[in-house]
């Protein structure tokens, strides 16, 4: 496999853009990419496209329509959660095979005013939900959150912490859909979604895109000096767990993941200097510290506690904010997050800069379940 | 005069783990598949194992009902038309398979770790009646005390 250079990023503000369609969103995002790379649509030989409600419309060419239908290869990817960050891998690989030297990897996703719980559909006389327990995401990461508490002792405060620490980091991302700080007696007193996470601990729907451009090493060198790398990519899907599908596994499948990307960068948790990771509820990013190695098992409370994961902390966690604050367009998360790794590797993450960030991991899990890690270095 | 012979009601499970009996004097029991080879268990009917693989035909084997919660979230924001809050449980069968289900008889505004481990029995419910007037039969918790 080839050393893979990410050579361009982009992303538009996550919010509500009710007057856009999903490709105009798309194709601004994925312009500034290009442009960030110093190229054209005509230098992209590949295209792989993530969203998840518009991959069955065909959106990925309707994009390149609007942007430069140039005859290229394109996919269109859904992995629930984990779309955006599912198509960054397949540009990835487009790349690392030796099969292209330039690729293009877009995410972008339109939820209009969908909200928690998603739209309804199928036959509601046989529906479970709410009558035999819940498959909604609000219960299901409620519920991950309640066996660390039987795990280990856990605190409603300890999550609630968590949302304290990414909205406070919001402030200063102009990308975020929330930029608001919360106190942690606001947090903990929010209406009551799926305990113990309440409102402030639950992502925030909204629209967004990102777009990254990808180059094999030697086409990189045309372009730029000073190109970051993919040191690793790894996608799991959930293998056998006693308890799933019951109750989805959101812990080995990132435990596994990790070890590959881990193996593959031929780094560890501790030489890391930034994570991106997948706080969808606030319950979710404190359970990741572990599945990544952050911390040891049953010390994420501690971990929190001391404010390791804060910006000027050990190891900082969602510098962004998190999806707690950016808001959570599912197939343009996990192109996203990678793109505010890539800022601040690069220095030019603003006031929310992590200082001399070398190393940055990105993780996504789609619920099902599909988990990505991503590290990116200088 | 010929009167319209009328339609029986039936009752029908809302999954199709839970088997509802024709003859209402019997109760309602959930089933599962048992692998051959390694012994996992699924709620409902198999073609394989999703543990091992195997395609032996599974054994079917009746659930009892019993057994304990092992997480749970209370539920206050839900689709529209259910009672909310609610405790929305993974509970721990003894058959070695788990299953989703509504608690009853805890208080949902007041959660505790004393609810881990806690036993429930299964009792099934009629919980609406679906577009051709059967009724829909559920299979839900409560906390033995
Ligand atoms: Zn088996």
């Amino acid at each position: 496999m080839r050393d893979v250079a990410m050579v361009g990023g982009n992303m538009i503000k996550f919010g509500r853009y009710p007057d856009k369609d999903v490709v105009q969103l798309a194709a601004d995002a994925t312009i500034g990419a290009l442009k960030d790379a110093g190229i054209s649509i005509n230098e992209v030989e590949m295209v792989a496209s993530g969203n998840l409600y518009q991959s069955n419309a065909m959106i990925g060419q309707r994009i390149m329509k609007e942007i430069g239908a140039t005859g290229v290869p394109v996919v269109n990817v859904a992995n629930a959660c984990a779309t955006g960050s599912t198509a960054f891998r397949e540009a990835y690989l487009a790349i690392a095979s030796g099969m292209y030297d330039v690729a293009l990897a877009i995410g972008s996703e339109q939820m209009g005013k969908m909200g928690l719980l998603g739209a309804g559909g199928g036959n509601r006389d046989y529906s479970t939900e709410g009558v035999m327990g819940t498959g909604l995401m609000p219960g299901v990461f409620g519920q991950a959150g309640v066996e660390h508490m039987r795990k280990y002792g856990t605190k409603m405060e300890h999550f609630a912490k968590i949302s304290v620490k990414n909205h406070k980091h919001s402030v200063h991302n102009p990308y975020a859909q929330y930029r608001k700080e919360t106190p942690l007696e606001d947090v903990m007193n929010a209406r009551m979604i799926a305990w113990p996470n309440t409102l402030l601990m639950c992502c925030p729907t909204g629209d967004g895109a990102a777009a990254a451009v990808l180059m094999s090493a030697e086409k990189a060198r045309q372009y730029t000096t000073n190109p970051v790398w993919v040191a690793a990519s790894a996608l799991t899907s959930d293998p056998w767990q006693e308890r799933n599908p019951t109750m989805f596994d959101v812990n080995t499948v990132t435990r596994n993941a990790a070890k590959q990307a881990y193996d593959q960068a031929g780094l560890g948790p501790e030489d890391l200097t930034q994570v991106e990771l997948h706080d969808c509820f606030a319950t979710a990013e404190l359970i990741h510290y572990e599945n990544l190695g952050l911390c040891g098992d049953g010390e994420a409370g501690e971990f929190i506690d001391r404010g390791d994961p804060c910006v000027g902390g050990r190891i900082p966690v969602n510098a962004s904010g998190g999806l707690l604050s950016k808001g959570h367009p599912l197939g343009a998360t996990g192109v996203a997050n990678i793109v505010e790794i890539m800022w601040h590797l690069r220095g030019q993450a603003g006031k929310r800069q992590v200082e001399n960030s070398k190393v940055g991991l990105a993780h996504v899990i789609g619920l099902g379940s599909a988990c990505t890690i991503h590290i990116i270095k200088k | 005069m010929t009167e319209e012979p009328a339609t029986e009601k039936k009752r029908n499970p809302i999954v199709p783990f839970l088997r509802v009996p024709e003859d209402p004097k019997q109760e309602p029991y959930l089933w599962g598949s048992k692998c051959k080879a390694c012994g996992s268990v699924f709620l409902g009917e198999r073609i394989a194992c999703g543990k091992c693989g195997d395609t032996e035909p599974l054994e079917e084997i009746h659930l009892s009902g019993d057994g304990e919660i092992y997480v749970f979230s209370v539920v206050y924001q839900t689709v529209p038309g259910l009672d909310a809050p609610y405790v929305a449980a993974i509970i721990d069968l003894p058959e070695g398979v788990s299953i989703r289900g509504n608690v009853y008889g805890l208080d949902p505004e007041k959660p505790s770790p004393e609810w881990f481990g806690k036993k429930v029995k299964m009792y099934t419910e009629k919980v609406r009646t679906d577009r051709e007037g059967n009724d829909v039969i559920a299979a839900k918790f409560r906390v033995l005390n």
